[in-house]
């Protein structure tokens, strides 16, 4: 009688919140594998090897004129941003208890994941490097 | 839910929360919460900087004073904490999740995380601050 609504089969696939937490669940473990790669990667480059009181315009658009360093920072954006406000949803679950408030709070992170990831993407890829790089200060 | 909302009521959650008895595995708990809510904020103040390169070369370099000021240099440090305790433990939790025989082994696999973080934390502090004592 397997597939029946109520067999035991059954009521034990049904998951609290849907399939969209099982999903949530995995993409928090498998995102957060791929960042310890390329986050701390990013950080261990950018802060010990090269040092941010080296980093000014020039360094960041010549980074950018190899289109494999875009094709990274895009993936690190997409991944660490999606990675952070998934946890941010999470906290907001914990601690904000009044429905209201919850679907306001978690508009107001939604619409922050939006317009960050649309910030970050746009310079990413339209950021022209100027023709004058190797003249800069 | 409506007894998770009295706790909150009544009680103030961050001194309720470092008395509860879960020691190792509930401290780590507490920190992966902080550090992942900190690098998210870091994460949006980074986008919104690097943003401003569009700007043009002396805008951009004129606000970096916001990265290498001595201040920020420590902040950094704490930004290197947050980040490798969140990566460490956060490999942990998975680890444990996939495997689970090997939640019997939590404090000794958080003491592993202790190990690995402390070396490496020392290393970034002095690259870090050793530019502001040169």
């Amino acid at each position: 009688m397997s597939g029946q609504p109520g067999s035991a089969r059954n009521r034990r696939r049904r998951l609290p919140g849907g399939k969209f937490e099982l999903y949530s669940w995995l993409f928090m473990r498998v995102s957060g594998v791929v960042l310890l790669g390329i986050a701390v990667f990013h950080l261990f480059w950018m802060h010990m090897v090269i040092g941010v009181e080296n980093i000014d315009f020039s360094v960041v658009a010549g980074r950018w004129e190899n289109p494999l360093w875009r094709l990274y920072d895009l993936l690190l954006l997409a991944f660490a941003l999606t990675h952070g406000m998934s946890g941010l949803r999470l906290a907001i679950d914990d601690y904000v208890h009044r429905p209201g408030w919850r679907v306001a709070a978690k508009s107001v992170a939604f619409l922050a994941y939006v317009l960050f990831l649309g910030m970050g993407a746009y310079i990413i890829v339209a950021f022209q490097t100027p023709p004058d790089l190797a003249s800069l200060p | 839910m409506t007894e998770l909302r009295t706790v909150y009521r009544r009680g103030r959650p961050v001194l309720e929360g470092l008395r509860y008895r879960g020691r190792e595995g509930f401290y780590t708990w507490i920190l992966h919460r902080a550090t992942g809510l900190g690098v998210l904020f870091f994460l949006l103040l980074h986008i919104f900087d690097i943003f401003l390169i569009g700007f043009g070369a002396e805008t951009f370099n004129s606000l970096l004073v916001i990265y290498t000021a001595p201040w920020a240099r420590i902040m950094e440090v704490f930004l290197l904490f947050g980040l490798l305790f969140h990566a460490l433990n956060g490999l942990r939790i998975i680890v444990q999740d996939f495997v689970p025989g090997l939640w019997r082994y939590e404090r000794q696999l958080i003491w592993v995380e202790v190990v690995v973080l402390l070396p490496i934390l020392a290393w970034g502090t002095y690259v870090f601050l050793s530019p502001l004592f040169s």
